[in-house]
């Protein structure tokens, strides 16, 4: 047993830290909440990419840094802490990368993986249907072999990235006749391709991350198809133990949290600080104690998936944990901050630049995406603690 | 960074846990729970044998050359068996304080005597006030001539009914009232003045009230420096804290154990309960609030192990303990249903330890305390 990290991880996450705060120091853009999945900066996107910390984990052969995935959470706790605008290739780096360096051909990897590595493919997530949410091995959206193209008809909905993206991910049935979790494929083009329309959706914070995505039509080389056909219910849910894995599902909202921290100690109510209040000093203490338990959670994720394992249980539990934790944040900032919690980022005398008005009802949907806390629980009720299901 | 235990520790696990619930099934935890001794002296006896008694000491004092982090495991599996008896007391209060802060004699005259299981030690720490901290000390220890004079009331000692001896923590210096002016002394129980009742509790512990009535012991029985006991006292909180959570983990991992199991026999409307959503999402919470106690606390044990300062790492995991076994419990009833609430059930012994176990040795508020002090509010 050994909690610490190596002093080549602790200087790579100083490399880290100097590097995006010479970026904020430059005002080349300033931290804040969600900024992983709602910052979308390609220049940002583009510096990192120079740095090589894009695929920091994926094989030297293909262009990743063949490094391990405890850096890769240092990497990305860095981002988070410091509300980086790494939205533009969060997704292809955290799943799709591996995804197509787990199931992609030679030619595949060769062509698409430098395209992630330089930071050029913003990748969306084609996902979810209108009626394929938790159940979502029945999705609709199809696509039919037509010599060497499939044609792709249906709609996607909560498509994250959606509004920005250039390449897509897609799950689509390619065998309707097949029970529902043996008949679907995994794609990935380009979406430029004519046919797809992209329809933003606008969340309950007034911004836009998600998106309804329509195909009607759309030709894709067979080329495009990823892993085996009708296997991808299965290769998906292995993309999903990593999309639920890492440290956003704790640290999307982190800059609120710092913030916090700073304005109690600023504010003074009753002639002292905020913090020393009895009542508002213990609950920002606990936070702090469910934080850092939240952060054990994850960084054991990274160790299990240095094993060579996929983090499965484990990343249903720290999801459903750090999400749980993130609402609680939001909340709490709300009512430590009092009728100023209220006040929206744009509003006169708003503390914290609003951050806590943003987190707490983006935070809404935290527990919903990428598996809700109720499909979570039902993996870790199954596949860790072996329940029944009859 | 690496999670696991070494092979020798999954050994001395399994080892452990073979033992205990061989010697120790709950038929006869609650033979013992209800002696008065509270322990088995033949047990005691084959738990020396084994080496337990020495586990983190030093060989060249009889002990088993080991780390705390052995140590906590072998917490974790008396967690889990629900061992009673003075072990806690002996090896976690009485055995690495003499270790950290005792002089060479008296380690070399005390803890061959603990390793082989031949003396039982405690700590007289708490009082009536309750307390944790420096100002709740008010036992006197009176200098006179060679010796002190230690007079006062300790309660919530455990085993002090069985112990040879005591380290107790008194005010030496009556001009000072906080951190200063402390001192440990280690005290023969067959001392003229030592007055000792065992005290009814929730867990069917022995924890006592002890009250010192003119009791004289000879200044080289100072453990540690005169005046200045208050960070070794510290310290003993920490280690105290942190050898309880692995109780706590050991505890409440077998309580998610058994009830997983009986949700998964348990049938009602012609099904096992445990495929009922609802029951799997109770489970799924405990197992989360189970990993989370786990994670913190061998997080704390292994810096503690190491030598690191750890004062924010462990009241971390004694916070989060104390109020994750209390939602564990909560849940473990739930799912078993009117069952788990008999006296025959096995599950109400794990219910009374982690309430015990809870406040013993600072709860949460006292830890959230001090997580913020260390967040710099």
């Amino acid at each position: 047993m050994d909690f610490t990290l190596t002093k080549e991880q602790e200087k790579f996450r100083q490399g880290v830290r100097d590097f995006l705060e010479g970026e904020i120091r430059q005002g080349l853009w300033e931290p804040s909440c969600d900024a992983w999945i709602m910052g979308h900066d390609p220049e940002f996107t583009k510096r990192v990419a120079q740095r090589g910390w894009i695929g920091l984990t994926w094989p030297k052969e293909y262009g990743g840094q063949g490094r391990s995935f405890v850096d890769r959470l240092i990497l990305t706790e860095e981002m988070l802490r410091y509300g980086a605008p790494a939205a533009c290739h969060w997704f292809a780096d955290r799943q799709i990368g591996g995804a197509i360096v787990h199931y992609g051909t030679d030619e595949q990897k060769r062509e698409l993986l430098p395209k992630i590595l330089n930071g050029e493919a913003y990748v969306g997530l084609g996902m979810s249907e209108p009626d394929a949410g938790s159940d979502l091995a029945s999705l609709k959206t199809r696509a039919v072999e037509d010599g060497d193209y499939y044609v792709i008809d249906g709609q996607k909905t909560w498509t994250s990235g959606g509004s920005h993206m250039n390449w897509i991910y897609l799950l689509a049935r390619t065998d309707p006749d097949a029970p529902k979790h043996r008949g679907i494929s995994e794609f990935f083009f380009e979406t430029s391709l004519p046919g797809i329309t992209v329809t933003p959706i606008v969340d309950i914070t007034g911004g836009v991350h998600f998106n309804e995505v329509f195909f009607e039509s759309v030709r894709i080389p067979k080329k495009c198809l990823i892993g085996e056909k009708n296997r991808g219910f299965y290769q998906v849910l292995n993309q999903l133990d990593y999309e639920r894995s890492g440290m956003e599902r704790l640290m999307g909202n982190y800059p609120l949290f710092e913030a916090l921290i700073q304005y109690t100690k600023e504010t003074r109510r009753n002639g002292k600080p905020l913090c020393e209040d009895p009542v508002i000093r213990p609950k920002l203490a606990q936070l702090k104690i469910e934080f850092e338990i939240g952060r054990l959670h994850m960084y054991r994720i990274a160790v299990v998936m240095d094993d060579g394992r996929a983090p499965n249980w484990e990343s249903a539990m720290s999801k459903a944990y750090g999400t749980t934790f993130e609402q609680r944040l939001a909340s709490t900032a709300i009512e430590i901050l009092g009728l100023y919690g209220q006040l929206s980022p744009q509003s006169k005398r708003v503390p914290i630049r609003g951050m806590a008005y943003h987190s707490y009802l983006s935070s809404k949907g935290y527990s919903l995406q990428a598996g809700t806390s109720e499909i979570l629980k039902n993996i870790l009720a199954s596949r860790k603690l072996e329940l029944p299901s009859q | 960074m690496n999670l696991a235990f070494t092979e020798e520790q999954e050994m001395l696990k399994n080892m452990a846990r073979n033992f205990l619930s061989d010697k120790f099934p709950k038929t006869v935890v609650k033979e013992i729970e209800e002696s008065e001794p509270g322990y088995s002296p033949e047990s005691w006896k084959e738990m020396a044998e084994l080496g337990w008694m020495g586990v983190p000491l030093p060989e060249k004092y009889g002990g088993g050359d080991m780390s705390f982090l052995d140590l906590a495991v072998l917490l974790e599996e008396m967690g889990r068996a629900c061992l009673p008896g003075p072990y806690f007391s002996t090896e976690v209060l009485g055995g690495l304080t003499i270790l950290d802060i005792g002089s060479e004699e008296q380690k070399q005259e005390y803890l061959p005597k603990l390793a082989s299981g031949e003396a039982i030690f405690t700590l007289a720490l708490t009082e009536p006030s309750a307390r944790y901290d420096a100002a709740g000390i008010q036992t006197k220890a009176t200098a006179d001539k060679d010796a002190y004079i230690l007079n006062g009331t300790k309660l919530f000692v455990p085993d002090a009914h069985i112990a040879d001896y005591i380290l107790v923590v008194a005010r030496s210096d009556e001009k000072s009232k906080g951190e200063g002016g402390i001192t440990i002394f280690i005290v023969d129980t067959k001392s003229p003045g030592i007055s000792c009742t065992v005290l009814k509790t929730i867990a069917n512990d022995k924890l006592c009230e002890v009250i010192f009535d003119r009791v004289k012991v000879p200044k080289e029985n100072i453990v540690g420096q005169l005046n200045q006991g208050w960070s070794a006292v510290q310290r003993i909180i920490q280690r105290a804290a942190v050898a309880k959570c692995c109780e706590m983990v050991g505890c409440i991992q077998q309580a998610l154990d058994m009830t997983v199991s009986y949700a998964k026999e348990r049938k009602q409307y012609d099904r096992p309960i445990g495929s009922f959503q609802v029951i799997q999402h109770y489970c799924a919470d405990m197992a989360t609030d189970v990993d989370g106690t786990r994670l913190s606390t061998y997080q704390a044990a292994w810096m503690l192990s190491e030598g690191l300062p750890c004062t924010k790492e462990v009241a971390i995991a004694k916070a989060w303990a104390g109020e994750a076994c209390q939602r564990v419990m909560a849940l473990a009833h739930q799912i078993h249903g009117a069952i788990g609430v008999t006296i025959d059930h096995d599950l109400q012994y794990y219910t009374r330890r982690a309430k015990a176990a809870e406040v013993s040795f600072g709860d949460a508020s006292f830890y959230r305390e001090i997580v913020a002090q260390e967040m710099g509010l």
